[in-house]
């Protein structure tokens, strides 16, 4: 295409500036980009290498102040048994957490994907979409109140008379405790809760996309329900669960507030940096405990986009 | 022959699905229920139903405060938001160029890792460039995500948007900005105000990089609730205040549900 043959407009600045523009679609695009790119990539990325840097210092442990020389004696501190106790358990919980969202993510995901239809489906939507944008934090406290000893969880068992499998619940070693609210089946409760809709909405979408006629074809072809859950459905909703896997994990890698207001007061990573870097003053091991969730997310995010998650988003 | 099955679900798939959607909303209306219980503790059943702590909770000035405070960085962050992110989807939805990948990576990352990362990065920045805490060290961190929200949603917009509309713009002599006045703008519109409303919604709600960025003295209504969490006594008022932030969450988000369920129906989409 060549400029000359088109005669030339008259316009005012705006005009040439416009057509300026159009003429230079690349430094259009540039001039477009640089205010997003600079917000992100100075005040986010900077602020995150800024981080990053000071796990690279140290902590004098007889001042508490922090000693500006490159070491890596701050990382070699999250060996120690308590911090590696603390990663796994984060780790473990991320993981179970993960499961369970996925477990109870799917009936509904499928459910809505292929029974909902027209006005339903609307619905259906609308009625995951509300509580995964109503309030963290009134979300937390809500299962504080049906968790505490005189909740509604309590009243339940009595009126059905199971007092005694709850009772035996927490007597569980381990993940048991005083009361639902101070032990480690209330931290994960909440988790799910709390990160659930993240898990719906992807697995949804996956689904969404399975032809109805596909399943009908393996059926037709004699596959058992299980089979053509396993052989079928299955492959085609791992992305989308792969998807929302990435949000319940990394969600639950860095939360500091559920295990605060519901659980058994054993730190997770997100309390850690959190007690580091506030009452102790020691920015170089919190920076070196943000790390651990950094590189995990980041393997994640690779695998994940590596089974194709990345299009189900 | 299984034909009739794609119709009826299973009774055991029927179940789940209830089961799900019972566990997702009955935590939130309790709340309500709660916040008109008589009791001070968390007793179940309410012993009686008042509308007292309505009216205590309505005369708190702290509250009021960490309120309007809130409102205040929300509309901020928003329209930040609203303009970066805009340009970013604008420039991003039909460039290709070497590294595209790790840029849009730029536009996730603040979402895809853990918000206490975006947070304690954000503070340790502020110390080290000795900058004090305000309600703009506040926007600075919401602004950050709220960007990637208007992002996601313009650029779910810009995709569904057909190019010949602008073409045709063009030749009938309309220059960029009158195209971007009346063909695109229109047609964007409400998926940057419903991505806007979420940015709201989002900030209005944000707690866990606000408790980084805020300092002792500006107190969000998010980080005002965190407080009274660890307030046994004060459980009523909490309990008000909490069907409160649902309350003005829960406006924008369904404003928001009803500004794009029609998106199908973008005009040229047809071409």
């Amino acid at each position: 295409m060549s400029a000359n043959a088109i005669t030339e407009r008259e316009s005012g600045l705006a005009g040439r500036l416009s057509d300026w523009l159009f003429r230079n679609p690349n430094r259009f695009l540039i001039l477009l980009f640089i205010p997003p790119l600079l917000w992100l990539g100075v005040v986010y990325i900077g602020a995150l290498f800024a981080l990053l840097a000071q796990s690279f210092f140290s902590i004098d442990e007889f001042s508490g102040v922090i000693v500006y020389e490159p070491t890596l004696s701050t990382f070699a501190q999250l060996l120690h048994p308590a911090n590696l106790d603390v990663i796994l358990r984060t780790l473990v919980m991320a993981a179970a957490v993960t499961i369970a969202s996925a477990a109870i993510a799917y009936p509904l995901a499928y459910f809505a994907a292929r029974y909902a239809k027209g006005k339903w489906k609307a619905l259906f939507y609308f009625l995951i979409m509300l509580p995964l944008w109503s309030s963290y934090l009134i979300k937390v406290y809500s299962w504080k109140l049906i968790l505490a000893r005189e909740g509604i969880i309590s009243w339940l068992a009595a009126k059905l008379h199971v007092t005694w499998m709850l009772d035996g619940l927490l007597a569980t070693p381990v993940i048991g405790g005083p009361s639902l609210s101070t032990s480690y089946i209330g931290t994960f409760v909440v988790f799910i809760y709390i990160w659930l809709p993240y898990m719906i909405l992807p697995t949804q979408a996956a689904l969404e996309r399975v032809p109805v006629n596909l399943i009908e074809a393996s059926a037709d072809l004699g596959g058992s329900p299980s089979q053509t859950f396993r052989h079928v459905l299955w492959p085609l909703a791992l992305p989308g669960l792969v998807a929302g896997s990435i949000f319940t994990f990394s969600l639950t890698l860095g939360d500091y507030i559920v295990p605060q207001v519901v659980g058994s007061s054993t730190q997770f990573i997100g309390n850690a940096v959190f007690a580091h870097q506030g009452m102790a003053g020691n920015i170089p091991l919190a920076a070196a405990f943000t790390i651990v969730p950094i590189l995990i997310m980041l393997v994640y995010l690779s695998v994940a986009k590596r089974m194709g998650a990345f299009n189900a988003l | 022959m299984r034909s009739d099955a794609t119709s009826r679900p299973p009774l055991l798939l029927s179940l789940a699905t209830l089961g799900a959607l019972l566990f997702i909303h009955v935590p939130l209306l309790l709340i309500i229920v709660y916040s008109f219980s008589a009791d001070v503790n968390f007793q179940f059943p309410p012993s009686g139903f008042t509308t007292q702590w309505y009216v205590d909770a309505l005369e708190r000035q702290d509250m009021w405060k960490a309120f309007w405070l809130s409102v205040k960085t929300a509309f901020v962050a928003t329209a930040i938001a609203l303009v970066l992110g805009t340009l970013a989807a604008a420039a991003l939805w039909k460039s290709s160029f070497f590294g595209k990948d790790y840029v849009s990576l730029i536009f996730i990352l603040p979402i895809a890792l853990p918000g206490i990362i975006t947070g304690i990065a954000l503070r340790s920045a502020f110390n080290i460039l000795d900058i004090p805490f305000s309600i703009w060290t506040i926007i600075l961190g919401h602004a950050t995500f709220c960007i990637v929200v208007v992002f996601n949603n313009a650029l779910a917009r810009f995709r569904r948007l057909s190019g010949s509309m602008i073409e045709a713009s063009m030749d009938l002599g309309a220059d960029g900005f009158q195209t971007f006045r009346h063909v695109v703008l229109p047609q964007i519109g409400s998926a940057l105000l419903a991505g806007g409303m979420l940015a709201f919604a989002l900030s209005f709600d944000e707690v866990i990089v606000t408790i980084f960025t805020s300092g002792l003295e500006n107190k969000t209504l998010p980080i005002w609730i965190y407080e009274q969490l660890f307030r046994p006594r004060e459980r009523p008022i909490t309990n008000v205040a909490a069907v409160l932030v649902m309350f003005v969450t829960t406006v924008p988000v369904l404003a928001a549900y009803y500004l794009t369920k029609d998106a199908e129906h973008t005009g040229g989409g047809g071409k």
